[in-house]
């Protein structure tokens, strides 16, 4: 069935038609290559200065600490290797959290190949991390704390003031990982003393394939990409014009509509967590209520699978998303579940829904009337209800 | 992602329920993994499965799979029976994706655990019938290493 109901914009979100509308200049008669000396390279260059800065202006950074890559990735990527590489002289421990995307513990874990030692902190249930455990984890050698600013599962937004507060008291790098949070609440680098960050474009109705880096001036880290000159010498390669364009006007975008948004987003997102929790029995809402993403919703449906909830509701034209195993293509559950203390068959039931700036509250009704018949179903089907319901009978 | 049949056998799984009193009742997979399949047998005198049930946790796949793997032992001897296959329910099903194929293992699985069960109930032993792992992940590698 066609989707109607897009509640995965925590995937991707629709470009917008505003943002559309300022890349497509950049396709047809701006092509000119930004490090080219004449006029029609010049105007190339000047739209990849005017998107910095507006990206630039969203986190209170400096235009010139803002790094282009190609997403949030990549950024994550050169942030952790060229940390680790252009400090490991100081030492080689990283401390980091066992929630973190992949995109920083596959990197952790590529660096404990090359010698790092990663502290990997424990986080509660609700997928908060400890202060004190942090501060306990520093060593005279800890050279990169990198916190993720929320997470892409359950919503969670991480303490970073008090993280950054940390990290700059002990003279160590701090590394977030934004990707969720960037142009959904509020990020000042300097007030939360954050050494670098990592965006991406398309969580933001912007376009895929592009990102940013902000590495605070005076961070030493080094090119990741070489090459040519770009982007002050340290992320080689001829630059994506367009998209650029594109996620400049998509943080802009964001900033300007933050506010509002967050507040209409906040408001379904707990009417629909209530209806959620009260409506269905054996149900459990996964992350923090209230430190959350305003966009962010994250259930586990007792005795059932994500991957059959989801192909379900998929049928009725409604898109989410779940930390089932079947749906990460190994045989585990997410590691974000397991991590705030699920089981693993509550954790195969989780059922992640992200709002977007279009979805209505009749949406959600319906989203959670399909929601209900598809709950009863599949538990109809499980041994694993049988089972329950049995030995509450005796 | 998964064929015609498989999504017509997920949405309106054939032969879902119990068995009061089953000759047979086979449980397989774990929760851990993420799917769990019973399968229940009523065998009459002459070793036919006159009627055959089960309940599944787990994914499109795992319930499409239990699904046809019931209509493929229904009316069948016990010989008959052993002779379904993982590949016959995945040829039934008009194949599944490869990340899949384990689920159609599982209800091979529990077809044989639930024979097991009702051989052990009656005290007979059924030709080509071995003890069946309660849960066919186990051995399975870890996944590849790629750094």
């Amino acid at each position: 069935m066609k989707t109607r109901i897009y509640l995965d914009n925590a995937a991707t979100t629709k470009t917008s038609q505003e943002v559309v509308d300022a890349m497509i200049p950049y396709f047809t008669e701006n092509y000119g290559n930004p490090s080219s000396i004449y006029e029609l390279g010049a105007r190339s260059k000047e739209a990849i200065t005017d998107a910095r800065e507006q990206i630039a202006q969203v986190i209170g950074a400096k235009t010139e600490e803002i790094y282009f890559t190609a997403g949030g990735t990549e950024a994550d990527n050169w942030a952790l290797k060229a940390a680790y590489e252009a400090y490991k002289g100081k030492g080689n421990h990283i401390i980091t959290t066992s929630i973190e995307h992949h995109a920083v513990l596959h990197t952790c874990q590529y660096l404990e190949k090359q010698g790092a030692e990663v502290t990997y902190l424990k986080v509660d249930e609700n997928g908060l991390i400890d202060l004190d455990e942090l501060e306990k984890a520093i060593r005279p050698d800890t050279i990169l704390i990198s916190v993720m600013f929320a997470n892409n599962e359950i919503g969670t937004i991480e303490p970073v003031k008090e993280i950054g507060l940390i990290a700059k008291e002990h003279g160590i790098l701090f590394h977030t990982d934004a990707v969720q949070a960037f142009g959904q609440v509020p990020i000042h680098v300097d007030e939360m003393n954050i050494d670098m960050l990592s965006a991406s474009g398309h969580k933001v109705n912007g376009p895929k394939g592009i990102g940013f880096l902000y590495i605070r001036k005076g961070v030493k880290i080094r090119s990741f990409v070489h090459g040519g000159a770009q982007e002050r010498k340290r992320r080689a390669g001829t630059e994506n014009v367009p998209a650029i364009v594109g996620l400049g006007a998509a943080a802009k975008r964001a900033a300007q509509t933050m506010e509002a948004r967050a507040a209409k987003e906040t408001e379904l997102r707990d009417y629909m967590i209530g209806r959620v929790l009260e409506e269905i029995p054996y149900v459990k809402l996964n992350g923090d209520p209230v430190k959350r993403l305003p966009n962010n919703m994250n259930f586990s449906f007792r005795f059932i699978e994500g991957e059959s909830l989801l192909i379900m509701l998929d049928m009725k034209g409604i898109a989410g998303s779940s930390g089932s195993a079947c749906t990460s293509g190994s045989l585990d559950p997410s590691h974000v579940l397991l991590a705030i203390g699920l089981p693993h068959e509550i954790a195969h039931g989780s059922l992640r829904l992200t709002l977007g700036e279009d979805i209505t509250k009749e949406d959600l009704d319906y989203t959670l009337d399909q929601i209900k018949e598809i709950v009863n179903k599949l538990r109809a089907l499980s041994p694993l209800y049988e089972d329950f319901v049995k030995k509450q009978g005796k | 992602m998964y064929s015609e049949k498989v999504m017509d056998h997920f949405q309106n799984p054939r032969n879902v329920g119990e068995i009061e009193n089953a000759s047979g009742v086979g449980t397989v997979g774990n929760a851990k993994c993420g799917d769990i399949m019973r399968i229940y047998l009523d065998i009459d005198d002459n070793q036919i499965i006159r009627d055959c049930k089960f309940k599944t946790f787990g994914c499109g796949a795992a319930v499409a799979t239990s699904s046809m793997a019931t209509e493929l032992v229904k009316g069948k001897t016990i010989q008959e029976a052993l002779q379904v296959t993982n590949k016959a329910v995945m040829e039934a099903l008009d194949g599944l994706p490869p990340v899949k194929v384990h689920c159609s293992l599982l209800a091979e699985e529990a077809i044989h655990a639930a024979l097991w069960d009702y051989a052990e109930k009656h005290g007979i032993k059924i030709e080509g019938l071995s003890k069946p792992k309660s849960d066919i992940h186990e051995g399975e590698e870890e996944e590849e290493e790629d750094y």
